[in-house]
């Protein structure tokens, strides 16, 4: 039995009268193996980022919000979850200025974009048209490299903190010890409870990271775009590929923005 | 834009020659070791799973001696175990190492990577009819991956402070803190590191199989004709890439709360009268997250063997299986519900009663879809002409323990009576027989029904009869004990029970029974190992198709090259459970036998349009003509149409 019986048949002659695209000997969902593992590794990955978003949310509700009648008008206090907007109101050349949540949103309309010109990018490829890829790849990556750049600048101006710090009380060895902190780390925060720093750092961070390896992802595609890889090969697919990825990791900071800096 | 992108796979389709050439051209490390050939990362994966298995198996025996006998001199261990036996006793915070490390081990290294990837990797190429996975650079990366991971909890074993000691689930606070254990420092750490890099391999393992179950199927594979090997190893991928993913979440919290200062998991702390500079975390949040995991990978560890038996069941019942897609339901249904059960590992963690009897009504759901499936088993057995191989021998043995694990399953999912057995050796009991030993008589089911493909012999079947019988009563004698105890109140994971008034002398005889009784179903496994290697090497040299069953792996040469198959790769024409089909010439038709081939044994909604001339040649028809074609099949006219040459084409 060691070859097949009939060789000379064709699916639609084997095939039972109701054929389907699920009989085999296709690719059912019209996508390529390499299309369909990215797009379990991106379902995964989904869950990866959900995990952690559930984290950030059973925290955060196990400390208590500000609320002015209680706590009076609102100061950075270990003693409730900061408002974001107090936290992240700092432009870079604007220092002094309370401008909430601007440079952040500079950030995401940055990253929003390049998913704009990864599309572009996709687009592109389908017409086989080589230069254009390059060019909307480039911009693509100078939006990654941006948001990069502008994350390094808010976690720096993060952990450096304001001018003003926090007085923090905290009991060592029996005592209550007062001491002033500036800026925030995964240990001491002066913006709020440590949690709500540990989370900030660990998801964008994460997030970060995810960003990074997309930059890397698409600066791979661009050279082999630019040296003429995928002409040689006829199509551009590797560049879809890619571009899911940089479209996910473009939605889950729609996310993460949502928890940390809007609710 | 769908084309497929790696010219190799084209290449091989291109006939024999070819493939010769290329096999000629690997070098040994490439052919042997960094191999990207399925069946090759099967054999190395069921390697490791075997190493792993009895390392895993000998830390029990270690903490066996200890629970069984307390007052031994355990000297003798001192050349293995150096340091950790003081004065002749078993030092408690090894104990402690010992059978976290058993746990860590058997789940996660034998009996997910070990049968999971062993068999996907091996059977879905060969059963869906493909020539290798859909990526086999990403397979050879999941295997090396997995060895990395390996080599670093095998490495954790030996280092001073000794490795991972706060139960396989590793809880916050005492995994998070150095100071609370000493497995809590270096080895922890090595664990966690072990466990990232093996989520790795899963995944990329889980994705490759989803990818390729769904687009390398052969012609006429449809998911209808799958194997339920096949399902049952596509949703355990299923449920793989979704519950992972949360695991790694939770290690990597984890690793932060440990090495940087985080605190996701702790709040106030002292230690020693020390206050620990930890505030606002939640301990149970990673019970939540662990446990999301965890109770999937109940099911991963199950599902796979539950498919295994499926098919051999079939096969050696020469009956088709009892209700086919009851069982695909089933286990779809098995695999929804694995994802929201997961804080029945928790009623006593301060949950909300109410919370708890909704995950006690969600668990006790799955009873429905496993009794489906305990209830189809037997159904297919009833009355079949049982074939007694080895491999049908452990898939009873695993339709026994599976049973008599799963009905305690019920018992301890109601969160009254799980609350006076949590974490005794009740609990221990149950999952040892419904996850250990069913998962476990899976893979062996497995390695003997599937080693005549692996490695072209056969094993001998009186020393796996006798391997069979001996683990079978082992496994019984081992575990039904532990019943009684866990009712008693025997909490696990305890070092002695000679220090509580109460345990003091009850049951110290049954611990000790059950001690012997590990110690001697152990032995029967240095007789499985025997047969393995010996069958290797010197086994029976295997025919093309041993076990007479209708899968396709069976029409691949008896050691399939790279690529599977030689020439075209057979197209499939009917499910894979054709066996004692009223009017067939055999007691099986193998699934890429034509139905025009038997239109002996068609039943009615089988006719196919389109005749058989000689030789297997399809007379080309009006395909308009065959729409109207009897729905009746007269049988002796047909078989009068049946070439003489075509018997022989059907083994």
């Amino acid at each position: 039995m060691s070859a097949p019986t009939v060789v000379t048949t064709t699916p639609s002659e084997m095939t039972d009268r109701k054929t389907s695209i699920w009989d085999g000997g296709n690719e059912p969902l019209k996508a390529s193996y390499g299309k369909l593992m990215m797009w379990f590794f991106l379902l995964s990955d989904a869950f990866t980022f959900s995990a952690l978003l559930i984290t950030y949310g059973l925290i955060r509700f196990s400390h208590p919000a500000y609320n002015p009648k209680i706590h009076g008008p609102f100061a950075f206090s270990q003693e409730y979850w900061p408002i974001p907007e107090r936290v992240f109101d700092a432009v870079p050349f604007l220092h002094g200025y309370h401008l909430p949540l601007v440079f952040v949103g500079i950030m995401t309309f940055v990253l929003i974009m390049s998913s704009v010109t990864m599309v572009l990018a996709v687009e592109a490829g389908h017409r086989n048209d080589r230069n254009d890829v390059e060019k909307w790849m480039l911009w693509t990556l100078l939006g990654g490299i941006t948001f990069l750049g502008c994350q390094a600048w808010e976690w720096t101006h993060f952990i450096h903190g304001t001018e003003e710090g926090a007085m923090v009380r905290s009991m060592v060895n029996g005592n209550w010890v007062e001491n002033q902190i500036f800026g925030a780390s995964l240990i001491i925060n002066q913006y709020g409870p440590p949690a709500f720093a540990d989370l900030f750092f660990f998801i964008t961070g994460f997030h970060g990271t995810h960003v990074l390896s997309g930059v890397v992802l698409n600066g791979l595609i661009f050279y082999n775009t630019a040296v003429g890889v995928y002409e040689r090969r006829g199509h551009y697919e590797m560049v879809e590929k890619v571009g899911l990825y940089w479209h996910f990791v473009d939605l889950v900071w729609v996310f993460v923005f949502t928890f940390f800096y809007l609710v | 834009m769908a084309a497929v992108d790696i010219p190799a796979k084209h290449d091989m389709a291109h006939g024999d020659d070819h493939d010769h050439d290329h096999e000629h051209h690997q070098s040994f490390i490439r052919k042997y070791i960094f191999s990207e050939d399925h069946k090759t990362i099967a054999r190395q994966y069921l390697f490791s799973g075997i190493f792993w298995a009895f390392l895993g198996g000998a830390l029990s025996l270690i903490f066996r001696l200890q629970l069984g006998f307390p007052k031994m001199d355990m000297t003798f261990l001192k050349p293995i175990l150096g340091k950790w036996i003081q004065e002749g006793k078993l030092d408690p915070e090894f104990y402690l190492a010992l059978v976290t490390m058993h746990g860590t081990i058997m789940v996660f290294f034998v009996l997910t990577a070990g049968l999971s990837g062993t068999f996907s990797n091996f059977l879905i190429p060969l059963q869906i009819g493909a020539r290798d996975m859909a990526s086999g650079f990403l397979n050879m990366l999941s295997y090396w991956f997995f060895f990395l991971s390996s080599v670093i909890m095998l490495t954790s074993l030996f280092i001073e402070t000794g490795p991972a000691a706060g139960g396989w689930t590793v809880y916050p606070p005492l995994s998070a803190l150095p100071q609370a254990l000493n497995g809590s420092g270096m080895g922890m750490t090595m664990w966690l590191v072990a466990m990232a890099f093996f989520i790795v391999s899963s995944l990329l393992g889980s994705i490759n199989y989803i990818t390729t179950v769904i687009n390398l199927r052969t012609r006429g594979m449809s998911f209808s004709r799958l194997p339920l090997t096949i399902w049952a190893f596509f949703l355990t991928a299923v449920i793989g890439v979704l519950s992972f993913p949360v695991l790694f979440s939770a290690a990597l919290l984890l690793i932060f709360d440990r090495s940087f200062g985080t605190s996701f998991y702790l709040s106030e702390i002292y230690i020693g009268g020390e206050a620990l500079h930890y505030v606002g975390g939640s301990p149970l949040l990673y019970q939540h997250l662990f446990w999301f995991l965890g109770h999937p990978e109940v099911y991963i560890v199950l599902l796979p063997a539950l498919g295994i038996t499926s098919e051999i069941i079939a096969t050696n019942s020469r009956k088709p299986i009892f209700g086919y897609r009851a069982m695909i339901g089933s286990m779809m249904a098995i695999t929804v519900l694995s994802f929201v059960v997961w804080a029945h590992h928790m009623f006593v963690s301060g949950l909300n009663p109410f919370l708890g009897s909704i995950f006690m009504f969600l668990t006790l759901i799955i009873a429905v879809p496993s009794a489906v499936k305990a209830f189809n088993y037997i159904t297919t057995l009833w009355r079949g002409n049982i074939v007694f191989t080895t491999g049908m021998l452990f898939s009873i043995g695993l339709v026994s323990v599976f049973i008599s694990g799963g009905l305690t399953g019920i018992a301890l999912g109601n969160s009254a009576i799980d609350i006076q057995l949590h974490d005794t050796y009740f609990v221990v009991a149950h999952f040892h027989l419904v996850m250990g030993s069913a998962s476990f008589f899976g893979l062996m089911a497995g390695v003997y029904h599937w080693f005549p493909k692996m490695f072209g012999r056969m094993m001998d079947d009186k020393l796996g009869a006798i391997h069979f019988w001996g683990t079978f009563i082992g496994v019984y004698l081992v575990f039904f004990p532990m019943h009684y105890m866990g009712i008693a109140g025997f909490p696990r994971r305890y070092y002695s029970f000679t220090g509580f008034e109460v345990w003091k002398e009850l049951y110290l005889d049954l611990t000790g029974f059950i001690t012997i009784a590990a110690g001697f179903t152990a032995l029967f496994q240095v007789l499985f190992l025997y047969n393995f290697i010996h069958s290797i090497f010197r086994g029976r040299r295997a025919p093309q198709n041993p076990w007479r069953s209708n899968t396709l792996e069976w029409t691949a040469p008896i050691n399939p090259g790279h690529g599977n198959w030689v020439g075209e790769i057979p197209s499939v024409y009917r499910w894979p459970y054709d066996y004692s089909k009223p009017g067939a010439k055999e007691d099986f038709i193998p699934q890429h036998i034509p139905l025009w081939e038997t239109p002996e044994s068609n039943l009615s909604h089988e006719i196919e349009p389109g005749a058989v001339g000689s030789g297997g040649e399809k007379v080309a028809m009006d395909r308009q003509g065959d729409i109207e074609a009897p729905t009746i099949v007269n049988n002796k006219e047909e078989k009068g149409r049946i070439d003489v040459a075509d018997s022989d084409k059907k083994e």
